[in-house]
């Protein structure tokens, strides 16, 4: 009766849109459909954006295929290669193609993709007369280049100046023909386009400015032989590549009475008028844009993906894109808004004996657009910074020298991926070099750094190599690349973002994790590893006595509170307060460390002792006979308090560092952070406790006290900022613990003080806590208020036996009979 | 002889939690997902031998809490695009007990 037939799924259109989708698809719903797609060019899909290194000789149709014929296959997929549809029947719901094949759908995906705008002129159709879109295009103008002599292009913009460059590889004398005053005119300002024009005629190229076809002319055999202008002058052609522009490709869906405008229309689910249709791709107008780019289509595809698999958790709200130009020995990079803008300062650097030219457009305190031409290593990180509209007052004195200047050096002080060897390592957490990472790119086609993280494993543990590896995927996918905004998804159960997920939590007052799952649609029924210890804390944070700490949503560390091990034993740190020992403590560690053959003991660099190797099953007891309270060395949390001696013993000590260090941890320990918290505390300049690169630093001058914040030693070096200068130990605790209260309620999971700080700006944190001396009491008192109720985990543990079961290995208890 | 054997009740291994159980056969991980389905893993990550016993459990699936690579409790495979296997016991509920099959 129920025959369980899928439903079916057509696709028209097999380029690099429609494609993507259905890859994405079969992440999400792999058996869900029936899929046939139709295309009309005679290949699998294949990366167009790489046509030019194919012109150029730099590649070939092999490499830049992306699915071949046996991947259809391999998905099951029917695929009607080289049958252009002609007619969609929406009645029936069907397609028609030219050969009279038809396909039934319940759902359409139309990725038509664009057609390249021919100029109306006389001639336009003569042999020899192509545009510059698929590999016929391609073969045709290689092929030219083998028998013929003087090529024209018509537009100066990527595109043309793409073309341009491969048939001048290939051995053709090669005018440039542009209406407009300069180069990239969409792309570059008029000094950058210069300096482009200038390394290209260097390479044998020439150009025509402001110069309009008026006619193309047919040469005896019938094919082109001349172009004429419209002030009469005339040029030599064999071929002429119209480069001018694309135009979407929305016949089909015009005919079909979808609701077009410029492109396909589609609602933020890349869904068009007819809701069984969808459409992703150049060929759609969404919020009255069409996009060119790769990058957009990408984001589209997932979108698409998404609501195809049933799922309806994704939206599209728009892409900022970027340019790269593929010419090689040419670096260009440009992005967003760069010519004029309303009330926009800019920062430029120009050597152009050098080569090089940077622009940055600034608006409020905002990058709107850049443009790099000679060096673009930094293209990535401003493209980032653009589109996570990151305040960038801070850098600005050093923005125009790139990240590598802010001490975000890659390793072996790497930091320009394109000049380093492919053997050389990229990610020493991980082992990864860059020849693997490039080969994974290029191999399973991937595009995000979160691609290359599921695949390689590269920047999937400190991350301190991360702008390494966008490095390398923006050199390897070139325009391809999109960035990752801050602005993410928490994790894949969900496309809300740790903003959004916090501002639920408190305006609806949700106290459990099932309770925001449901409030906040979650896509999976328990979410997964990244996304519970962030509700987690998020919960526990913002409802402190309401919210319940849930073990189950803990990563094992903060769960059996201590440091699991590579062979998934422990280490126990107990706190010591302020880094201060005694005989009697010393002499009791040694005892447990013989006791439970504790294999090694080693000094911290929070001036602790660690414990390394405890088994399991003897935490419990370990913790009991150490009878000292848990130092935290495991948990986003704070952590130590480093100290020096200070005015105790020291003889340039100004101050009483011990007191302060061993005060402040006393009253801030047992505090849960979107991170770990490490505080230090110095008694003169000469910084004995590294208090610059601590998360707060303190720094005792005979005046009193000068306060740091957001310093970071670990994989990411910063140095503390200058916060506010104290006199007493009361106003240092009240500060500190202001701001680390800030900190709690409003960083994202897993973020330091030092990246939390880079979002919302110090100015942020001084205005809340400095100047605002209310809101200063109320955040410290929201501070103390929610630590009342802390309990040292350990003596939790051991004296009121909770999570009992934990450090407990059960055993077989008895066979039964079957 | 039978193949199955007792471990404890259901009630001794939290909802989205796991116990360790030692066997002639080496440590066996238990675990419990939100709709009280029992399922048991070698405790070892197929990645680099971590016990996967003390990761976090979500749905059919469990993350080893070393680096955090995704294992399919119904079959013991990596989830993609992670690859390798850990070996899977059968696993079952009767009347509140928790048993298991080690053959």
């Amino acid at each position: 009766m129920t025959t369980t037939k899928k439903t079916r799924l057509v696709v028209i259109g097999n380029g690099m849109a429609g494609m993507r989708t259905l890859e994405e698809l079969f992440k999400l719903a792999p058996d869900l459909y029936d899929i046939t797609v139709f295309g009309a060019e005679p290949h699998g899909n294949y990366n167009r954006i790489l046509l030019s290194p194919v012109l150029a000789g730099e590649m070939t149709i092999k490499d830049i295929m992306l699915n071949d014929v046996d991947w259809y296959a391999q998905n099951g997929i029917t695929l009607h290669l080289n049958k252009a549809v002609t007619r969609i029947d929406r009645v029936r719901r069907k397609v028609i193609a030219d050969d009279g094949t038809e396909a039934d759908y319940d759902r359409l995906l139309l990725a038509t993709g664009s057609n390249p705008v021919m100029l109306p002129v006389p001639g336009k159709d003569l042999p020899g007369v192509v545009s510059y879109r698929d590999i016929k295009d391609t073969d045709e103008m290689i092929e030219a280049a083998s028998r013929y002599r003087h090529a024209v292009v018509i537009g100066g913009g990527l595109l043309g100046l793409e073309a341009a460059n491969g048939l001048k590889l290939r051995g053709m004398d090669v005018t440039v023909v542009h209406l407009m005053p300069w180069l990239m005119e969409r792309q570059l300002d008029r000094t950058a386009a210069g300096l482009l024009q200038q390394s290209l005629e260097a390479k044998g190229l020439k150009f025509l400015l402001e110069k309009q076809t008026a006619e193309l002319i047919a040469g005896e055999s019938g094919r082109i032989c001349a172009i004429r202008f419209k002030d009469g002058e005339t040029l030599p052609a064999d071929l002429v590549v119209m480069a001018v522009g694309i135009r979407p490709d929305t016949g089909l869906a015009e005919a079909a009475g979808l609701h077009c405008d410029r492109g396909v229309v589609v609602n933020d689910t890349m869904q068009t008028y007819d809701p069984r249709i969808y459409a992703v791709g150049e060929c759609v107008s969404h919020r009255g844009i069409t996009y060119g780019l790769v990058a957009p289509l990408f984001e589209q595809a997932k979108v698409c993906a998404n609501h195809l698999a049933q799922f309806g958790i994704s939206r599209y709200t728009g892409s900022v894109t970027s340019t790269k130009l593929k010419v090689t020995g040419i670096d260009l990079f440009s992005a967003g808004d760069f010519t004029g803008v309303e009330g926009a300062e800019e920062i430029v650097l120009s050597d152009p004996a050098g080569g090089v030219y940077k622009k940055l457009v600034i608006k409020d305190g905002k990058i709107a657009g850049s443009v790099l031409y000679g060096d673009t290593v930094d293209g990535a990180w401003y493209f980032q910074l653009l589109r996570d509209g990151q305040n960038i007052r801070e850098l600005r004195d050093r923005l125009l020298f790139g990240q590598s200047h802010l001490g975000n050096a890659g390793h072996q002080g790497q930091n320009k991926a394109a000049s380093m060897p492919d053997e050389m390592e990229v990610c020493g957490c991980n082992g990864v070099c860059k020849g693997t990472i490039v080969k994974a790119i290029k191999e399973k086609g991937l595009f995000t750094l979160n691609d290359v993280r599921k695949h390689t494993k590269a920047s999937a543990s400190c991350g301190s190599c991360t702008g390494l590896v966008e490095q390398i995927l923006a050199s390897t996918l070139g325009g391809a690349y999109a960035p990752t905004p801050a602005e993410k998804p928490v994790c894949g159960c969900t496309e809300h973002t740790h903003a959004e997920v916090r501002k639920s939590i408190r305006q609806h007052k949700l106290l459990t994790i099932p309770e925001v799952m449901r409030f906040m649609e979650w896509g999976t029924p328990d979410g997964c590893a990244d996304c519970r210890p962030a509700l987690n804390y998020y919960l526990i944070s913002t409802w402190p006595h309401e919210a319940k700490d849930d073990p189950r949503s803990r990563h094992i560390n903060e769960r059996v509170h201590s440091n699991i091990q590579k062979l998934g034993d422990y280490s126990v740190v107990p706190r010591m307060w302020g880094g201060v020992t005694s005989p009697e403590q010393l002499r009791r560690i040694a005892d447990v460390a013989d006791k439970y053959h504790i294999p090694a003991m080693k000094i911290t660099g929070g001036q602790r002792i660690a414990l390394a190797g405890v088994k399991k099953e003897d935490l419990p007891k370990v913790w009991a006979d150490l009878d000292m309270p848990s130092g935290y060395a495991y948990g986003k949390s704070l952590r130590s308090v480093k100290t020096c001696v200070g005015n105790a013993f020291c003889r340039f000590g100004t101050q009483d560092t011990l007191g302060m260090g061993i005060g402040l941890e006393k009253a801030f320990w047992g505090m849960w952070a979107p991170h770990k918290v490490k505080l230090g505390i110095s008694g003169c300049p000469r910084n004995c406790s590294e208090a610059a690169i601590k998360d707060i630093g303190v720094i005792g001058v005979e005046s009193g006290w000068e306060i740091y914040v957001a310093g970071n030693g670990g994989t990411k070096t910063e140095i503390a900022q200058f916060f506010v200068k104290v006199k007493t130990q009361e106003e240092v605790m009240e500060y500190a613990g202001a701001f680390l209260e800030l900190y709690r309620q409003e960083g994202y999971y897993l973020e330091r003080t030092a990246q939390w700080l880079q979002r919302v700006g110090l100015d942020y944190a001084k205005c809340n806590v400095v100047d605002d001396a209310k809101n200063r009491g109320v955040l410290y008192r929201q501070l103390l208020g929610a630590l009342a109720a802390r309990k040292d985990p350990w003596q939790e543990r051991t004296r009121e036996g909770f999570e009992k079961q934990e450090f407990k290995i059960l055993e077989i208890l008895d066979e039964v009979p079957s | 002889m039978s193949e199955w054997v007792r471990i404890c009740p259901l009630g001794e291994i939290p909802r989205l939690g796991s116990r360790v159980v030692q066997t002639g056969k080496g440590d066996v991980a238990v675990f419990r997902n939100s709709s009280d389905e029992v399922f048991a893993l070698r405790d070892q990550c197929p990645h680099k031998g971590g016990p996967l016993s003390q990761g976090i459990v979500f749905d059919r699936k469990v993350t080893c809490p070393l680096h955090g690579l995704t294992v399919q409790l119904d079959s013991g495979e990596a989830v993609a695009p992670d690859s390798g296997c850990t070996h899977r016991y059968r696993a079952r509920v009767d009347k509140g007990e928790v048993y298991l099959n080690l053959s």
